[in-house]
């Protein structure tokens, strides 16, 4: 009878795991996607489901894709399961993404400037025409391909070069351990360090969005791409039994540092401020929109008025993780019956009270 | 990479530990449990971990739930009162997998159950434990959203914003619009959310002689009643509080007394009621 | 510290600290039921006793600051086995692990009214427990009628003390009590009359 096939069970829950793996594989007579070709030829998505899965790992997260059929929120939750698990054998030194050896670097405040403008692998300037000699599965031949400036090894900061003149405010620097959202719950307020952490896995979709609303004027910002760059940087750790810090492998990361206009305090003049923006991988839209909001986020702290919604902290935090907000979502397809049972018996109580009523008032 | 985990010998997942989370992970769970069993109805945040599977289909109960668990205890996991439905086979299968522990339908026979929506018929007895799947367990999230407010109104024991709710609901409708998740005051001195449990439930949560423990996972939070304690479902004086269940009886055990699931039979207005908690159905069709 | 010399902590972590949390939960459920921790192995150096070392072994950790008078051979092997640093004072250690008179209730971690959960848990080593009899009749949570408790090794004036810690609610510390291999426990709710 219908009911019983409604609570499924162990049998249905198999069945719908062979037809996913059914579905995931396609086509039997195309060959298989290697893990390694989706490292390789959907590198951005690799970068989306590391940044938001919070796992450096390239190959897990490629094989996360594979496995998720390319949805890419899925394969970012797959990335964290497992992140979880993993013992923590120490943390790094903070990086320094001055040293980062530049892939793409582009500054709109400065025409030119020490280290020089690099576009790097930008869809910028393509032009959005379907490609369809892509549409060949044969490799098209490539013309070479251009040596990279060897110049581009040193790159300052643009806000180092205004911060000299005065004109950035300065980010105090601490020692302090930063807190982590992965161990503890968040709370509110919450700190600088802890806010770039939820943003940092923050899903880029929902962070883009509010970005744009502070563009829009909620939120009053008038924000400068002062410098955006992607490139290796490399990855220390200060084991205590050393005493100094060792070098344990290079990760690609984006930096967006947006500057912002700042209209002074009673002890402050008036200068700039810095939103900042750091993902890992190649991940630029995500990284301007981080700025976009950080900054929005420090408004109670540089005493501007608070009322945009990417100003809202709790608004901001609480909802930004893909992971969380796609299980609360997605959980309302699980069975609610209970609840609706009571739901339906409540409202054919109250229109069977209200009924009555009104045959009482009209036989009066 | 490691490659696929395999069931160990030992009747547990090779590669991961007894119940799946590290042991720091339980013992922080562990602490806050003590706690919450401390302060009856309190919520305390706890460092909710990204399990295997998503929030919303029971992370909180399910971390509870492997922190309490052992070797010794027998797990039953329902949902919709029922041993059947896809999500409690899933999560009775996680624990077989991860833990090796001895599962049931019984209610009689289990040491622990998880449960999402429900409590069992079969009252509970001392010693065993009821987890529950919290979605959200903050009891004032729709009249104040903002969680750093809410927690400054228990600090207060001001609940004024839901007294009010009700009030306004008797007002209008004559009654409280409120059916499943209906608010409770544990021990005279927190409002608490029994999670979305139907108001029909909520008098077994009263002096229960079993420990009841709330997990939610996604908000974070932890919190317990323990046993023997007074749950009140807020009221009037003059509107006392009315659990409400279906007009009906069981079609397979004729129960009068259980909560109904309503089951359509056709497009021209045919139903049918159903026991929501299958294990009491069947006992009571067994018994006959 | 040795440390060769100190002598092994729980020999399944996973089992045995499962075993002593539950023993510890349903001490704490239910208030002066006495409860016996699973760890036959356990031999802590003096004075801890096998239940307040297990206690310990099973909720302190890195994250929980721990006070003692237990001296320095009970500190260094806690330390050595749960990574729990020491507290500078009472009133920093979540954990306060009294084998002596116990430090005063309200000099320790209390809480706040918006985090009652961030108070002190004290561990109190006596002389003996025993439940059904005499001693002190309990109620609150988790006690149907009336739980009885005699405890022997705790000061003179103690249960007003714990009265003065129930009126703070929902601040206030919470007790384990600890004597050979039995735990009883109340949790700041527990009331207290004493009938000798």
């Amino acid at each position: 009878m219908a009911y019983v096939a409604v609570k499924g069970g162990e049998r249905a829950i198999g069945n719908a795991h062979a037809w996913l793996d059914e579905a995931r594989r396609g086509d039997p007579a195309l060959p298989a996607l290697s893990v390694r070709q989706i490292e390789e030829q959907m590198s951005l998505a690799v970068d989306r489901v590391m940044a938001e899965g919070a796992c450096y790992d390239r190959p897990l997260a490629a094989l996360a894709i594979k496995q998720a059929r390319g949805d890419l929120i899925e394969a970012a939750f797959l990335l964290r399961a497992y992140r979880t698990t993993l013992p923590r054998f120490g943390a790094s030194t903070p990086l320094d993404t001055g040293a980062m050896r530049v892939r793409r670097r582009v500054s709109a405040t400065y025409k030119d400037l020490p280290g020089g403008q690099v576009l790097g692998p930008t869809f910028d300037y393509t032009h959005r025409l379907l490609d369809f000699a892509l549409a060949a599965d044969e490799d098209m031949p490539r013309p070479p391909m251009p040596e990279a400036q060897a110049d581009s090894a040193v790159a300052p900061r643009v806000t180092g070069l205004l911060a000299q003149e005065g004109l950035m405010a300065a980010e105090p620097a601490s020692d302090a351990e930063p807190g982590d959202l992965t161990r503890e719950p968040l709370e509110i307020p919450a700190d600088r360090p802890l806010r770039l952490q939820a943003l940092a896995r923050g899903d880029e979709g929902f962070l883009l969005g509010l970005g744009y609303s502070t563009q829009r004027g909620y939120g009053n910002a008038h924000p400068f791409v002062g410098e955006l760059r992607m490139g290796e940087v490399a990855v220390e750790i200060a084991p205590p039994e050393l005493g100094f810090a060792v070098e344990i492998g290079d990760i690609v990361v984006t930096e967006c540092q947006m500057v912002n206009q700042f209209a002074g305090s009673r002890n402050e003049p008036p200068q700039f401020t810095r939103g900042y923006g750091l993902v890992f991988g190649q991940g630029e839209r995500k990284a301007m929109a981080v700025a976009l909001v950080d900054r929005a986020l420090r408004a109670r702290e540089l005493g501007e008025e608070v009322g945009a919604p990417a100003q809202d902290e709790e608004f901001v935090l609480y909802h930004c993780d893909n992971v969380e907000a796609t299980g609360f979502v997605e959980h309302l397809k699980l069975p609610h019956y209970v609840d609706f049972q009571s739901e339906l018996e409540k409202l054919r109580a109250i229109r069977a009270a209200a009924a009555t009523d009104a045959r009482r008032e009209a036989a009066e | 990479m490691s490659a696929a985990p395999e069931v160990a010998s030992g009747g547990t997942l090779a590669g991961y530990n007894f119940a799946y989370l590290d042991e720091d992970t339980k013992r922080m769970i562990r602490r806050a449990l003590l706690k919450a069993v401390a302060v009856p109805g309190h919520q305390v945040p706890f460092g909710s971990r990204e399990m295997p599977l998503p929030y919303g289909w029971g992370t909180g109960g399910i971390q509870v739930t492997a922190s309490v668990i052992g070797p010794d205890d027998t797990l039953k996991v329902i949902d919709q009162g029922a041993d059947d439905t896809t999500n409690a086979v899933s999560i009775r299968r996680f624990f077989a997998r991860v833990a090796g522990v001895a599962t049931t339908e019984r209610t009689a026979d289990a040491t622990v159950i998880q449960t999402r929506h429900r409590i069992p018929e079969t009252p509970l007895r001392e010693g065993q434990i009821l987890v529950y799947q919290v979605p959200m367990p903050e009891p004032l999230f729709r009249l104040e959203p903002r969680v750093a407010e809410t927690r400054r109104l228990h600090a207060l024991g001001d609940y004024g914003l839901m007294h009010v709710k009700l009030y306004e609901d008797i007002a209008r409708r004559g009654e409280v619009e409120i059916s499943y998740n209906y608010p409770v005051m544990v021990n005279g001195r927190y409002l608490m959310s029994p999670s979305p449990i139907p108001a029909f439930d909520n008098p077994k949560m009263d002096r229960m002689p079993a420990l009841q423990l709330f997990g939610a996972g996604r908000e974070k939070r932890i919190y317990a009643v323990p046993p023997y304690t007074s749950v009140r479902s807020l009221d009037f004086e003059d509107h006392p509080f009315r659990p409400g269940r279906a007009d009906a009886s069981c079609a397979l055990c004729g129960s009068r007394e259980t909560y109904l699931d309503e089951v359509v039979t056709d497009d021209r207005g045919g139903r049918r009621f159903l026991c929501s908690d299958t294990d009491y159905c069947a006992e009571r069709r067994a018994d006959r | 510290m040795r440390a060769a010399a100190l002598s092994p902590g729980l020999s399944d972590p996973a089992t045995d600290a499962q075993g002593c949390f539950r023993a510890l939960l349903d001490a704490m459920s239910r208030p002066g039921l006495v409860r016996r921790v699973p760890v036959a192995e356990l031999r802590p150096p003096a004075p801890l006793s096998p239940a307040a070392a297990a206690v310990l072994l099973t909720l302190a950790d890195a994250a929980t600051p721990v006070w003692t008078d237990a001296g320095a051979d009970a500190a260094a092997w806690l330390a050595f086995h749960t990574g729990c640093p020491p507290a500078a004072s009472p009133g920093d250690a979540a954990f306060v692990l009294a084998c002596g008179t116990p430090p005063p209730l309200d000099a320790l971690m209390q809480g706040t009214d918006e985090e009652p959960h961030r108070s002190a848990t004290v561990v109190a080593q006596v002389a003996a427990l025993e439940a059904g009899r005499g001693g002190w009749r309990l109620s609150g949570p988790g006690i149907d009628a009336a739980h009885r408790l005699r405890v022997s090794g705790l000061p003179e004036g103690f249960a007003a003390r714990w009265a003065a810690n129930r009126a703070v609610f929902p601040r206030g510390v919470d007790l384990i009590l600890c004597a050979g291999r039995d735990v009883a426990a109340l949790p700041r709710t527990t009331a207290i009359v004493e009938e000798g």
